[in-house]
């Protein structure tokens, strides 16, 4: 458990999902496929399960934010969707809390799935590979975020 | 006091297995990633150069790597398995965990010195079962399924002199493991088969308005409000309708979870006590690992002053399925 700090259970309050709904919709779709890339360069994702992603449609949501992305994994790289033309392969929509849980290692997503905190829809065989597929990332320690370990 | 078992905790990928280390397991067991194991899911386990890795973090601060291979050998696929058990010596495990005789006949013969347990898959209910992996392949330890009353295990152990290990924590498999079909009558896929229970590919959580489905390949399985815990869909954790009742006839879905009786546990002399989870996430073996540790530390300070901590128990209940805990059969009064 990192003893520096905690990241508490909250929801943010409804008119910021409001205002969030209507704001436009990529910063948040290109700040995450920025941030996969750079997990992709620094090769800290594996081959082998990259092959499953190829081509899938992933939509991320942010209940409390009204925030939404949609990407792709194409020709080894992450890529934004800004117009989604189909219902996405895997779907994952929870509060901003739980995403900051996960991230930090915090929680594991299994439980915040079975307590119902973490909604993720479609094709359950393609979760568990993201889901294993982020558990057995090796992050590089950050100074500020320390994870579990 | 009785010698503190040790504790084995589960690593699905080396984030997690350090996780164990650095939280206090004693032990950590792991599988390769192909269907010579019991947990053979997408994205999960070692690799050869992952174990490598992983064994050299636990040596370095003395604890134990176990590697399972836990499946039954398909036929004209043996040589898989072999190969299996060949790589884990050369990698240098601290024990291998099987459950298939002739896979326990192979790695005794061909490596004598190799440390062997007897894995939860293997169905060693007896002490005659037991003793008799001893003599024919001299198993250094035995995992017991979790079908067995405290007295029962109490039996057992003082009716052999091979190690006895049980589970301590998490997601119940109530069949007399090893030997259990339901999976396969769903989705024609079992543990002892491709090493899974209830595959994630048949597996559909549908979301309607107020409420979730789980369904295993179109059975319908549960069915959850939208604020209670939920449960992942196997056959033996279902809600079914039996003559115009429907409720968890096999068995709810919830934890074990041993605090209460842990004292009792390491009286009868229990040498380990196992974490169940190898699917779960780094976050979940911290939780475990930590709450266990400190459980069997406060119990090594003074058997008589042990209690349950609160905090002990909000911890553990977060993380089971379905969020409440059980002693399983520990305490049932029917066998
Ligand atoms: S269906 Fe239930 S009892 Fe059978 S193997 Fe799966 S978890 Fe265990």
């Amino acid at each position: 458990m990192n003893t520096h700090f905690t990241i508490p259970k909250f929801r943010l309050p409804s008119f910021v999902a409001r205002l969030g709904e209507r704001l436009p919709q990529w910063p948040h779709a290109l700040a995450l496929v920025a941030g996969l890339n750079a997990a992709l360069k620094m090769k800290l994702l594996p081959a082998s399960e990259l092959a499953l992603l190829e081509d899938k449609l992933f939509r991320v949501r942010v209940n409390d934010t009204g925030g939404e992305a949609s990407y792709t994994y194409r020709n080894g790289l992450f890529r934004p969707v800004f117009r989604p033309e189909r219902e996405p392969d895997l779907a994952f929509a929870a509060n901003l809390s739980a995403y900051l849980q996960l991230l930090a290692r915090q929680e594991d997503p299994d439980t915040l799935f079975f307590n119902r905190e973490l909604e993720i829809t479609g094709d359950t065989e393609l979760g568990l590979v993201v889901k294993n597929m982020l558990d057995a990332i090796e992050w590089p320690r950050l100074p500020l975020i320390q994870t579990s370990h | 006091m009785s010698q503190l078992p040790d504790l084995i905790c589960p690593a699905g990928s080396l984030p997690a297995l350090k996780a164990a280390v650095d939280n206090g397991a004693d032990a950590v067991y792991l599988g390769y990633k192909n269907d010579t194991n019991a947990r053979n899911f997408a994205g999960l386990n070692f690799e050869a150069k992952a174990l490598a890795d992983g064994i050299r973090y636990a040596h370095g601060k003395g604890r134990e790597v176990l590697l399972a291979i836990n499946t039954f050998a398909q036929a004209g696929r043996v040589d898989d398995w072999h190969k299996a058990i060949d790589a884990a010596v050369d990698q240098g495990v601290d024990a291998i965990i099987l459950a298939d005789v002739g896979l326990l006949d192979y790695a005794r013969n061909r490596h004598p010195q190799q440390r062997l347990h007897l894995s939860v898959q293997g169905s060693a209910t007896s002490y005659e079962a037991i003793n008799f992996c001893q003599r024919e392949f001299a198993i250094h330890r035995a995992v017991l399924p979790r079908v067995l009353t405290l007295a029962q295990v109490e039996h057992v152990i003082q009716n052999t002199s091979v190690e006895i290990e049980v589970f301590g924590f998490g997601s119940l498999c109530v069949m007399n493991e090893g030997r259990c079909w339901l999976s396969s009558y769903a989705c024609g896929e079992s543990p002892n088969t491709v090493g899974a229970c209830s595959p994630a590919k048949y597996v559909k959580w549908d979301k309607q308005p107020g409420r979730m489905d789980t369904r295993l390949n179109g059975i319908l399985i549960d069915r959850f409000g939208d604020a209670e815990p939920a449960g992942y869909p196997t056959l033996c954790k279902g809600r079914f309708e039996v003559e115009g009742d429907t409720y968890y006839a096999l068995e709810e879905p919830t934890s074990l979870n041993v605090l209460p009786i842990l004292p009792d546990i390491v009286k009868i002399g229990v040498r380990a006590i196992k974490v169940e989870g190898r699917q779960r996430s780094p976050a979940y073996v911290t939780q475990v690992t930590r709450t266990l540790r400190a459980a069997l530390d406060a119990l090594r300070d003074g058997a008589e002053r042990y209690h349950v901590k609160p905090a002990w128990q909000a911890e553990l209940a977060k993380v089971s399925e379905g969020s409440q805990a059980t002693l399983g059969a520990y305490n049932r009064p029917w066998r």
